[in-house]
């Protein structure tokens, strides 16, 4: 089946505002989709609540739009369920990491095999501006009346902590990494985190596309603009554990957590951290119940012309008097 | 009048053992036949609080426990401070002789309400707040002491065994405490030795030197002491009997009735089912590739109802099982099952609140909530079980409710039957019908709407992963593919076709799923939920007076069948409303439905279970035209 990029799109009337990021990233979804020939009743989108839960109504896939900040919940019930499927979760920064960051830390524990893509702009767009749990102490976005009091918190370094076996960042303005990025995250048999840098022409006036571009930060000599963004793969960094010991792993995190430190001057994207040699949940489901992936519970037969086929009586045996 | 009907009660520190005695006593006089009828009580606590079983024994039917205790047993000071009042005038208590100079102030877990009340019903009796005072009050009365030096028994037995160790394992106590019971019961051993045998069936060594001690306190009893007046004795067996704890039953049912996944977030009292899923997490499937059930232990209850949803769009039929606090959690979600009409069951094993409330302790205070958690008007099923049996069948029923439907079904149970053992009927998985309602399998061409119009107001199912069957789902108001629509005519067209469902639900699920009428008379009790075993066992009681008491037990709450319960009452003069809440919960829908009033309310809300005594009391209250309008129950430590 050769899969067009038009057959990942709906008709939905997509209201996000002109020169939203977010156009990027569904862009990058519909791409990523059609370039792994993924049909499309044999994926899902999970989305949570604001601006990017709309994702979902725009790509022609299951689309789940689910509740603020638990989109990974519903994302993961479905995906144990139906392990066939791939299943994409996404949301907000305020939607992953505010109301739904005990979700994002347990998911991280558990590594089912899909991706979580958050769109990141820092501020809650769809309620007007106010401050998102990414935006910087002492920040004063647009609509905010006095500057954020706050401490921002650090997408990549919490997936780390949290146990995600893929970690990267994307950047909304630049679709062609991007969708590499999610195909490399679907691929990846484990959870994967991308953090994508989204700016809101709306709301967020500070971290905005001139920004990300260094359009306020002008080279001396070569009157150059000096981009903020830069990718990882270009400095020779390499982000996979090869090898099951503790110190590669000590290595590999050590380093993903130093870059997810850098920004303002440097903003790197790209992947931070890779590490396949975590067992997925599934795998660890499969050594209890070894038919799980070829008879999961979405497959299973439970019932004969409306009668129950399942043999209890060993459990009741033992419960004979 | 039934020859055998016993109370034996077991106390002790939590932890200590005394579940382990009270299923060994339960297994032992079940496997002689009798009936059994056992609740354990017991507080927050892992370590050291008192926590007691009591095991009625009979050889007629029971469904209830009874005010009094016939024989306490008891190794600590705390269980006889607690419990000695309550033993019957012609009741026993066996307890450890070291015990009787221990005073009240020494024992630190009695708390000041509890030993105020001691002191001054000691003091009434002239008797000191010491174990001889409790115990001298107690024989006074009638009471038969049977003083026992269980620590001395341990090590005779260690002497005899060669094995030192044996004189520190106090744990072991439990098992001569049940032992020394039924030497006195004059129970012969057989039934024990094999009980003890099979609840330690994994560890054959611990079996072995517990069967040697069983053995051996059983002779010391029988020959130390004179025969106790009530006695036990072997009646004939019923076949295909099960002794079964009450969560169980919920939890065999969502494996027989294909229940594939199950998340949960620890609470009491309902993880214990979800324990019991995961403990039997694979099956035999007739001709067909072994099964399982996915358990997911989640980071809260908001997580276990969000992957229950999830799992359920795949087409898996999927529950969670939570308490009264988790399910407060849960109610956002309920409203989103509910918009996009997804099957989904919630085992809700109520206990008192309000918030933690009496975390370990019973209550039946959630059904307003049950009908009214979430924002919004949605429809959902609340349907509730009356005992263990029930619970099992009515399981099934539930996820039939939610497919038919593509509804959240509520099922109310609660820490009475979670906690209660009893030996019931062998379930018949015959006697289950698996219905899917318009789940589709396969979809031929494109086109498919999920939210297509219906006239019953329940469009065809598609399920994630299914080819020709794409569709959205929202928590916003939707079209008909599941795409958000502010529209105010789709906005009817939607809310109207979520509404009909109920309607439906009305005309399709039976009568006697909705309701059950025991007897009728011009004087009836409406109840719901666990107070059925302890209103049955009261009628009886009634009965034997000449005494004609109905009941009407409500199955489906919500939608309320009113018209049915209506016609059910029409020739009812006094209307009884029991249940175990403040404010009478469905006494208000009662008032609400029936065009008249509730005339008597018989409520309970100290956390402990009704009794059939207590019932039998309050409502005799009523007919002899004695009883205050709101009777409020209060037996149980």
């Amino acid at each position: 089946m050769v899969s067009n990029l038009s057959d990942y799109k709906t008709e939905v009337h997509n209201d996000w505002c002109p020169g939203c990021g977010d156009f990027g990233i569904v862009n990058a979804i519909q791409m990523a989709l059609a370039e792994m020939e993924i049909p499309r009743h044999k994926a899902a989108i999970f989305s949570g609540v604001g601006c990017s839960g709309k994702t979902s109504h725009f790509i022609n896939t299951y689309g789940v739009h689910t509740l603020h900040g638990r989109v990974l919940t519903f994302a993961q019930g479905a995906k144990l369920a139906n392990p066939g499927m791939t299943v994409v979760a996404a949301g907000g920064d305020g939607d992953g990491l505010g109301i739904g960051a005990g979700h994002f830390v347990a998911a991280g524990r558990r590594n089912v095999d899909m991706t979580y893509i958050i769109f990141n702009n820092a501020v809650y767009g769809l309620t007007k501006g106010q401050a998102s749990p990414t935006l910087k102490l002492g920040l004063k976005t647009k609509s905010l009346p006095e500057p954020n009091v706050n401490q921002s918190v650090n997408p990549i370094a919490l997936a780390i902590a949290s146990g995600f076996t893929f970690v990267a960042r994307g950047y909304a303005y630049d679709v062609r990494q991007l969708k590499d990025l999610i195909v490399a995250a679907v691929k990846h048999r484990g959870l994967a985190f991308l953090d994508v840098l989204q700016p809101c022409p709306t709301y967020n006036d500070i971290n905005t596309r001139d920004w990300f571009a260094g359009m306020d930060n002008i080279d001396e000599i070569t009157k150059k603009p000096l981009p903020r963004i830069y990718k990882l793969e270009d400095t020779g960094y390499d982000p996979v554990v090869h090898i099951d010991s503790t110190m590669e792993e000590n290595e590999k995190l050590t380093q993903a957590l130093i870059k997810s430190n850098e920004w303002d001057a440097k903003i790197p994207t790209g992947i931070f951290y890779k590490n396949e040699l975590i067992a997925p949940y599934d795998q660890r489901i499969s050594d209890r119940i070894p038919n799980y992936l070829e008879n999961p519970p979405a497959s299973q037969e439970i019932s004969n012309n409306g009668k129950p086929i399942t043999n209890i009586s060993k459990i009741l045996d033992s419960l004979e008097v | 009048m039934s020859s055998i009907d016993l109370t034996w009660v077991i106390g002790g520190p939590q932890g200590g053992g005394v579940e382990t005695a009270a299923n060994i006593f339960a297994g032992a006089c079940a496997g002689c036949g009798l009936k059994i009828f056992g609740k354990r009580e017991y507080y927050s606590n892992i370590k050291g609080e008192h926590s007691y079983f009591g095991v009625r024994v009979s050889d007629s039917t029971i469904r209830s426990n009874v005010s009094g205790i016939t024989m306490l047993v008891a190794f600590d000071a705390e269980t006889i401070f607690r419990h000695a009042e309550d033993v019957f005038d012609d009741g026993a208590i066996v307890y450890e002789s070291d015990l009787s100079q221990v005073k009240a102030d020494e024992v630190q877990t009695l708390d000041l309400q509890f030993k105020g009340r001691l002191v001054k019903y000691l003091d009434s009796k002239n008797k000191p707040a010491t174990i001889q005072g409790a115990l001298d009050a107690a024989k006074e009365r009638g009471v038969t002491l049977y003083p026992v030096s269980f620590k001395a028994i341990l090590s005779n037995l260690a002497d005899e065994t060669g094995n030192p160790k044996l004189r520190g394992m106090f744990r072991m106590q439990n098992v001569l405490a049940v032992s020394v019971s039924l030497g006195l019961l004059g129970l012969a051993p057989d039934t024990l030795l094999s009980s003890v045998a099979n609840i330690f069936a994994k560890k054959k060594e611990i079996a072995e030197m517990n069967k040697h001690a069983a053995n051996y306190a059983y002779n010391f009893a029988a020959a130390k002491f004179q025969k106790f007046k009530h006695q036990l004795s072997p009646i004939p067996k019923e076949p295909n009997t099960i002794l079964v704890q009450g969560f169980q039953s919920t939890g065999l049912a969502k494996i027989a009735c294909g229940c594939r996944f199950q998340s949960y977030y620890p609470i009491t009292p309902a993880s214990d089912e979800s324990v019991f899923l995961e403990s039997n997490e694979t099956f035999d499937i007739e001709n067909e590739r072994p099964g399982s059930t996915m358990v997911v232990q989640t980071e809260d209850e908001i997580s276990a109802i969000g992957m229950v949803i999830g799992a359920a769009l795949t087409g898996t039929r999927s529950a969670t099982s939570t308490s009264g606090p988790g399910f407060s959690l849960m109610a956002e979600m309920l409203g989103w099952a509910g918009i996009n009409e997804v099957p989904i069951v919630v085992t809700l094993y109520q206990r008192s609140g309000p918030s933690t409330g009496l975390p370990t302790r019973h209550g039946q205070d959630d059904l307003q909530f049950a009908i009214h958690a979430g924002h919004g008007d949605f429809p959902r099923i609340v349907y509730a079980s009356g005992d263990t049996e029930e619970g099992f069948y009515d399981t099934a029923k539930c996820f039939n409710f939610a497919e038919n439907f593509q509804i959240p079904v509520i099922h109310m149970m609660d820490k009475f039957i979670a906690s209660t053992v009893s030996t019931v009927p062998r379930f018949d998985v015959k006697k289950i019908t698996i219905e899917r309602g318009k789940l589709l399998q396969k979809i031929d061409s494109e086109g498919y709407t999920r939210f297509a119009p219906s006239p019953d107001g329940m469009s065809p199912r598609s399920k994630l992963g299914l080819e020709n069957g794409i569709f959205w789902n929202t928590g916003d108001e939707s079209d008909e593919h599941g795409h958000i629509s502010e529209d105010p005519v789709n906005r009817v067209y939607k809310m109207d076709k979520r509404a009909k469902k109920l309607e439906v639900a009305l005309q399709t699920i039976s009568k006697e799923d909705q309701a059950v009428k025991y007897e009728g008379s011009e004087t009836c009790i409406v109840s719901w939920g666990s107070t059925k075993g302890p209103i049955l066992d009261a009628i009886e009681m009634l009965k034997k007076e000449n005494k004609k008491v109905g009941f009407v037990q409500i199955k489906l709450l919500h939608p309320f069948p009113a018209d049915y319960i209506k016609s059910l009452l029409k020739d009812v003069n006094t209307i009884i409303n029991i249940e175990a809440n403040h404010s009478a919960q469905l006494g208000s829908l009662l008032n609400e439905y029936l065009d008249r009033k509730v005339d008597y309310h018989i409520l309970k809300y100290t956390g402990r279970p009704m009794t059939c005594n207590e019932i039998y009391e309050s409502v005799k209250k009523v007919l002899d035209d004695k009883a205050e309008k709101k009777e409020v129950l209060t037996y149980g430590v």
